[in-house]
């Protein structure tokens, strides 16, 4: 926009400025619901203020929810999920953008249709397969005719079927295509003529160059997998094991079912310890972040 | 060092052939130079030379070895890019280096050798920067660097100083020729630049629609172009052409508008009175007095410091003439040129090539080794 008027800019930082409160209102009240002890919360009104019991609520809900073991299971999950996706989509892109087979504009497309099926929807499918890994290949085997006695192989309660699943990306591949297709194809030439093979180009020079675009996609993959909820729900029932952070949360809010008030301040507590890596990896990475999606750096 | 054979080299993508055959003989230490429009399949021939792209027919040999299966890298090659196409993340020294660091040398033979090469180009205290902190003639020169540290049996210059403003690419010019002096590689370069060609090349070949037009050293496509496209294309400005029949009997070409040209009969003896193609350079011209000579309505002058060029409409055909010391109270509406008669030259109105039968005269058969040697 070039137009600057005054009023104009009162009323676009008045919209902004109501934006804000409303991502920010709930935010608050879960601080401030975490802050005061079991009696003042359930309170009503519930006080707009925060209490002294921060800390005590912190550690009683760090406890309860068993968050050293699956904080890290968290951790795992999240960085198997992002790092994985972040190897696939560059190579899914760099053999869509620079090799010339005949199946490739194909390929692109089927990749680009997959995001019209997240997770969600292709779960019963999905949890058959990780079930039972090999039975896309008997079935098709037996299609055939053939009986092969392959060995039994499931991913449930696995890290490996917590990650696995989930590191096919179409965004990740569309992103990183759209960025290989801004590298000149000069840049490709000239490591050519020096003697590179695709590999080491693809290594030393186009990785190095998509840094700032990796840190985005990063950020962007990190928050998401550490959000999913419904996948691990599904194929973890070792819950000792292999919990993961959002999946404990449901079990800190006890429901009406077991006939107790709800221990919202611990609860809430709880929520501000999940709530906290994504919004640490988001503030470290927002610099590149920004730089990724707006701009090539060159 | 080595030559390099193109024989019936074709190139097609898909049904459109944009490389219609070529048949070229580069000889070792060669300077030669692909002179053409854009889009005349010059840099198509370099690539195709480079290995960047497929022959579709023919050979091309460097050496005496047929290179049309083998990889850029086994061609012995190196090149360098109108963009420059340096990687961008990477510091100077390490643009420069990139090819021996692919080929496995130890980081200490590598620093050694990019420091020799940096140095003999005046890069030696930019090895840690950017390329984006550096400026076009560096870059340029960074580019040069990298191509030549793989001490390459050919060099390729695909239209390398056509990104640099006016003084740098003369300066550049006179840098690539030094270079070019001091190592004695075979070189092929590309340029849409006339006078970039006319000053650097030992040979230069003008292309035409994918076809070669003419092959020679700058001062026999200068002065014996053997077609029209060549005499249009080369030279600032180009060759003024007017159309005439020929009268073999008074050694004269009669214009369209009736006035009358005299060629050099002993030159072209057996002309039929034919339609053809007078040609002149403009520096050619001689003005007179008024009232003597061909007359030219003058349009326009361009003012050239030491000379300028008078641009004249004669019978509905453009003539420039390039006036030096000619004082401009002199110039009228009404311009009387003359050409001396040996510096006219022929050529054939249907076909466009140069008039056949010419007995070429002693001084214009001498080419330009001396005129190299002087430069």
């Amino acid at each position: 926009m070039i137009e600057r008027t005054p009023i104009l800019d009162f009323f676009t930082h008045l919209i902004l400025l109501f934006g804000l409160i409303c991502l920010l209102v709930p935010l608050w009240i879960v601080f401030v619901a975490a802050s005061h002890d079991f009696h003042t919360v359930n309170q009503l009104p519930m006080p707009l203020w925060p209490g002294g019991h921060l800390f005590e609520n912190l550690s009683l809900a760090w406890d309860k929810g068993n968050f050293d073991r699956v904080m890290l299971n968290s951790f795992i999950v999240a960085f198997g999920v992002t790092a994985g996706k972040i190897v696939l989509a560059a190579l899914s892109a760099f053999s869509i953008v620079y090799f010339n087979y005949r199946a490739r504009m194909l390929v692109f497309w089927i990749i680009f249709v997959t995001l019209m099926l997240p997770l969600e929807v292709r779960i019963v499918p999905t949890y058959a397969v990780a079930a039972d890994v090999l039975r896309p290949l008997r079935s098709t085997l037996s299609f055939f005719g053939l009986e092969v006695g392959l060995p039994e192989w499931n991913l449930l309660n696995s890290y490996q079927g917590l990650i696995l699943p989930l590191v096919a990306t179409a965004t990740g591949t569309f992103l990183y295509r759209q960025f290989f297709l801004t590298v000149p194809d000069d840049l490709t030439e000239a490591a050519k003529m020096d003697g590179a093979g695709p590999m080491r180009f693809f290594l030393q020079i186009l990785m190095p160059l998509s840094k700032t675009n990796m840190a985005a996609l990063a950020t962007i993959l990190f928050v998401w997998s550490w959000n999913q909820y419904l996948w691990p729900l599904l194929i973890i029932t070792d819950h000792k094991n292999f919990a993961t952070a959002t999946m404990q949360l449901q079990k800190i809010v006890p429901g009406p079912m077991f006939g107790e008030p709800p221990v919202w301040n611990i609860a809430m507590a709880a929520n501000l310890i999940v709530l906290a890596p994504p919004v640490i990896v988001t503030v470290l990475l927002q610099r590149w972040f920004v730089r990724g999606l707006i701009s090539t750096d060159k | 060092m080595s030559n390099i054979s193109f024989r019936k080299v074709r190139k097609s993508y898909g049904k459109n052939e944009v490389v219609h055959g070529v048949d070229l003989e580069v000889r070792q230490g060669e300077f030669m130079v692909f002179l053409g429009p854009s889009g005349c399949g010059k840099s198509t021939l370099l690539r195709m030379v480079a290995g960047l792209e497929q022959i579709t027919a023919g050979d091309i040999a460097i050496g005496g070895r047929v290179v049309n299966k083998l990889e850029p890298r086994e061609r012995g090659c190196a090149m360098v890019f109108q963009n420059y196409a340096l990687y961008p993340h990477m510091s100077v020294g390490e643009n420069i280096g990139y090819s021996l660091r692919v080929a496995g040398l130890s980081k200490r033979q590598r620093l050694a050798k990019v420091q020799v090469v940096a140095d003999s180009l005046g890069l030696g205290e930019f090895l840690s920067r950017k390329p984006g902190q550096l400026s076009g003639g560096q870059r340029q020169r960074v580019a040069m660097g990298r191509a030549m540290i793989r001490e390459p049996k050919v060099f390729l210059y695909d239209e390398p100083l056509s990104n640099l403003d006016a003084r740098l690419r003369v300066a550049m010019r006179v840098e690539i020729r030094k270079l070019h002096q001091k190592l004695g590689t075979t070189t092929l370069f590309v340029t849409h630049d006339q006078v970039e060609a006319m000053t650097l090349a030992d040979r230069i070949v003008v292309m035409n629609k994918g076809a070669v037009e003419q092959v020679g050293t700058p001062y026999e496509i200068y002065h014996q172009p053997q077609s029209v496209y060549v005499a249009a294309f080369v030279g600032t400005p180009g060759l003024n052409l007017l159309a005439g029949v020929a009268d073999p009997a008074r050694g004269l070409i009669v214009l369209t508008d009736g006035q009358t040209l005299s060629y050099d009969r002993e030159r072209w003896p057996d002309v039929d009175a034919v339609d053809v193609l007078a040609g002149f350079r403009a520096e050619a011209v001689q003005l007179g007095p008024a009232g003597y000579g061909i007359k030219a309505v003058l349009q326009f002058t361009e003012e050239l410091g030491a000379s300028r060029l008078l641009h004249a409409e004669l019978g509905g055909s453009p003539v420039i003439a390039l006036a030096s010391g000619f004082r401009y109270d002199q110039v009228q509406p009404t311009l009387a040129i003359s050409v001396d008669p040996a510096q006219v030259q022929l050529f054939d109105s249907k076909t466009g090539r140069r008039l056949a039968g010419e007995r070429l005269l002693a001084e214009t058969t001498e080419t330009s080794p001396s005129i190299l040697a002087a430069e």
